[in-house]
């Protein structure tokens, strides 16, 4: 399948999603956001970073261009969109997923290796996973998640915040997300947004602790037939 | 006499001729679109202060010597509105 991996300005992911997609033999390329053409695509990536220099709100910008209105059509009819970090923010503004990404509540910008349960095994990345929890980076200043219905964001949650073994507790909360959401479907399973970087998790010598978990749900790219 | 509540609104914006990249690229991204009315677009921040003071010219002063005091803006670059509401909840 064809993967676009979208460059906004101030967006700084892009390389290291399109080279974690190579690795997992996922056919990408990263494309200007100005010259995306969602017809050629059947899936889109929105990588992490800082699009139009987080003013307003992170994200908030980018929801506005006609990048956004043209995968907000691929996702309403049934492709793959994934967004990670600001490009779940991006998402989000959006209003393609639902919810809001606020400011931590320690209102530090965090960088660190966490633990994720999966809560889902139905959406594009997490179809066939056979872990239920993975260790993945953060890094963010605006990772909150919110939803004021909180029922609603427990049926979404893709990964919660947990322990190693899987357990979800305010003490393994990051950043204050209502429920411990560190990512979200919707109830489709084609459009998913995640604050941890599945692409710093992809390769051997660059993760923590030599697992690659973030290859693991990339390669849920692969599975979707063209 | 029992002192009354008054809110007091601080808002810090770039001086004129200072340049503003995040009301710039509103301007230019988001209210241009929908808009060719607004010429320009400036971002600032805002804080919103509860005072218990005597008259509503004390508590801008309050508001006044903290923002100058504390550096809640840089006299180099920004300048400051500060305006004064009466609290309602106080009564009367």
């Amino acid at each position: 399948m064809r993967v676009a991996v979208i460059k906004f300005p101030g967006t700084t992911c892009e390389i290291d999603v399109y080279k974690a997609l190579r690795e997992a033999n996922v056919e990408s390329e990263v494309v200007r956001y100005k010259e995306f053409d969602g017809d050629k695509y059947n899936a889109v990536v929105i990588p992490g970073g800082f699009s139009f220099g987080d003013y307003l709100r992170a994200g908030s910008i980018a929801a506005n261009t006609d990048t956004m209105r043209q995968i907000k059509e691929m996702a309403d009819s049934g492709k793959v969109v994934v967004g990670i970090c600001n490009g779940f923010q991006i998402l989000v503004e959006s209003g393609i997923l639902e919810g809001a990404l606020l400011p931590n509540l320690n209102m530090r910008f965090l960088s660190k290796w966490v633990y994720v349960r999966v809560n889902r095994f139905d959406t594009v990345l997490t179809k066939g996973l056979n872990k239920n929890v993975l260790r993945l980076p953060i890094a963010h200043a605006e990772g909150r998640y919110y939803h004021d219905k909180p029922e609603l964001a427990k049926r979404l949650a893709v990964l919660l915040y947990s322990d190693e073994r899987g357990n979800v507790d305010e003490r393994y909360n990051p950043n204050g997300s209502v429920l411990n959401i560190a990512g979200i479907a919707n109830e489709e399973g084609n459009v998913i947004g995640m604050m941890p970087h599945p692409e710093r998790a992809s390769f051997k010598l660059t993760s923590q602790d030599g697992s690659i978990d973030g290859l693991s749900l990339l390669r849920g790219l692969k599975r979707v037939e063209a | 006499m029992k002192e009354l509540l008054y809110q007091v609104e601080l808002i810090i914006i770039n001086k004129d001729g200072v340049r503003d990249p995040e009301g710039e690229t509103i301007q230019r991204y988001v209210v241009r679109k929908l808009s060719d009315k607004v010429l320009e677009t400036r971002a600032g921040k805002y804080l919103l202060f509860r005072v218990e003071s005597n008259s509503s010219d004390e508590a801008k002063e309050v508001v006044k010597k903290i923002a100058n005091e504390s550096r809640l803006f840089n006299p180099l670059v920004h300048k400051i509105i500060i305006r004064v509401v009466r609290d309602e909840s106080s009564g009367n």
